[in-house]
């Protein structure tokens, strides 16, 4: 078996033997009550109520779950000590990278496909396979995210906060962007410097408003060309996280 | 947070290229995709002022500012060459109307009411404003009479509706006392009788309020007396104009 697939074997069995999936139960749990509480008092729409509202809590909890498990469990492994003694294996530091977030990726799916389940009581499964998949790259987006910040700042709260960051800037970048396009504001340098550092950090970022939308499933999927371009986007950018990483844990003095 | 780090050179030539690639990957895909338009059909409902407050998480006045950038956004560069002409105005007013209730004291809301949503050339949709303008005056009326007065001008200037415009001034006149309220804003139902060639009625108001005492400044009160004779040469000359022109 390759080293790669090894480790994310490794990583993944971690997670099994952590708390993680207490964690994913009681999250489908609270989904679903929470779902069931809610659609007894809506007056109407009770239907696409609980979707809507299951999907956009499971997707809450799957990247918060996925960032702070990734961050928690690398930090430990580098208190403890076992980076430096996987180091010393004969497996070369980009194989060691690519396995451990091969095990974070595989886990973000197993997760999103728990996820998505539920959603088939309320939805046609063809939106709900698309949900799906665009959860896994978007937890694939946060595990890559997660794993560059706890290997740079070695240390959770500021690891998991940095991933934090990360996403609710990108989720909210698009409203940012058009707010700060508004022409009601007085045109002063200050103003068109604020608009532009907003368009700089934007190019930096994905628009994660465009994927893993509750909308494909209480009024149908999206068409093709909007969900590859959603879906290319999120693949991009954990590509560039992905070679960031490395790059820092090549530079890494261990 | 420092620590060793080996030299550039540990890393290999091909992370380089990887992360240069993805980065100039990430520039140009960014670059590409389009900015996110609010167009006008998308505005949604307004949500309930319960939700609103529950969203808010203790911080009104700040969703409240929040909200009303959100809302403004709408219908900002759509294809219409106006902007906001297109937004469905009931929806609008009813997003005003709740962002008001969430924090009362803010003047957001009104101001963009009055100076924004207010100038657009349709009649109906401004109307709706006015009207908006003029319920949320009556319910703190000595907080917010500028936004009724600044209402009663884009009727009387823009909508060229001079009755409403005197239904505002008289609001003002009748409902707001608050001693810090300029003699302007009183006065306004004067002009707008005026301007109607209500000349009788416009003088027994400018001639009470010259009689009560209520204009203390010397200048104002030597231009309000010069412009109560005017009003009563105007009227000497429409009877006299009256009387000839009869057979």
């Amino acid at each position: 078996m390759p080293a790669v697939a090894i480790l994310a074997r490794f990583v993944l069995l971690e997670a099994r033997r952590s708390g993680l999936p207490w964690l994913v139960a009681a999250s489908l749990a609270a989904a679903l009550g929470l779902a069931a509480f809610v659609s007894q008092v809506a007056l109407t729409e009770s239907i696409a109520l609980q979707a809507a509202f299951s999907a956009a809590l499971l997707r809450a909890c799957a990247v918060v779950l996925v960032a702070l498990h990734v961050a928690a469990s690398t930090v430990r492994e580098a208190n403890d000590k076992g980076l430096e003694l996987m180091l010393t294996l004969p497996i070369s530091r980009s194989a060691q990278y690519a396995g451990r977030l091969a095990g974070y990726v595989a886990l973000g799916v197993v997760i999103s496909a728990c996820f998505a389940l539920p959603l088939l009581l309320w939805s046609p499964p063809a939106p709900v396979e698309l949900w799906a998949a665009s959860l896994a790259l978007e937890t694939a987006m946060v595990a890559a995210a997660a794993l560059f910040f706890s290997m740079a700042l070695v240390q959770p709260v500021p690891a998991f906060a940095a991933t934090a960051g990360l996403y609710l800037l990108a989720r909210a970048i698009g409203a940012v962007q058009s707010i700060a396009a508004s022409p009601l504001a007085e045109p002063t340098l200050a103003h068109r410097l604020a608009r532009w550092s907003i368009d700089v950090v934007a190019l930096l970022l994905p628009r994660l408003d465009a994927a893993t939308r509750t909308d494909w499933l209480i009024y149908g999927a999206p068409t093709a060309s909007a969900y590859i371009t959603a879906l290319a986007g999120l693949a991009l950018y954990s590509l560039l996280l992905v070679a960031a990483g490395l790059f820092d844990f090549h530079r890494r003095n261990l | 947070m420092s620590r060793d780090e080996r030299p550039l050179t540990a890393v290999p030539g091909w992370i380089w290229l990887a992360l240069a690639a993805c980065l100039a990957l990430q520039l140009a895909w960014a670059g590409m995709r389009p900015g996110m338009l609010h167009r006008a059909e998308d505005l949604p409902p307004a949500p309930r002022l319960v939700a609103l407050r529950l969203a808010s998480l203790g911080e009104p006045e700040a969703l409240a500012r929040l909200a009303m950038l959100y809302l403004q956004a709408y219908d900002l560069r759509g294809a219409n060459d106006v902007p906001y002409q297109d937004l469905d105005y009931q929806r609008l007013v009813a997003w005003l109307g709740v962002v008001l209730a969430l924090d009362p004291k803010s003047e957001y809301p009104l101001f963009s009411a009055a100076r924004v949503y207010a100038e657009v050339p349709d009649p109906a949709k401004a109307g709706v404003v006015l009207d908006f303008i003029y319920r949320e005056y009556l319910k703190d009326p000595n907080h917010r009479w500028q936004w009724l007065a600044q209402a009663a001008l884009v009727a009387k200037h823009r909508l060229h509706d001079l009755p409403l415009a005197l239904r505002y001034a008289d609001a003002i006149d009748r409902y707001t006392t608050a001693s810090d309220v300029p003699l302007w804003a009183k006065q306004m139902r004067i002009f707008i009788l005026e301007d109607m060639n209500e000349l009788q009625a416009a003088k027994v108001i400018l001639g009470g309020l010259l009689a009560s005492g209520a204009i203390r400044d010397p200048a104002e009160r030597r231009f309000l007396e010069r412009h109560l004779e005017g009003l009563e040469a105007r009227q000497v000359g429409q009877a006299n104009g009256g009387k000839m022109s009869r057979p």
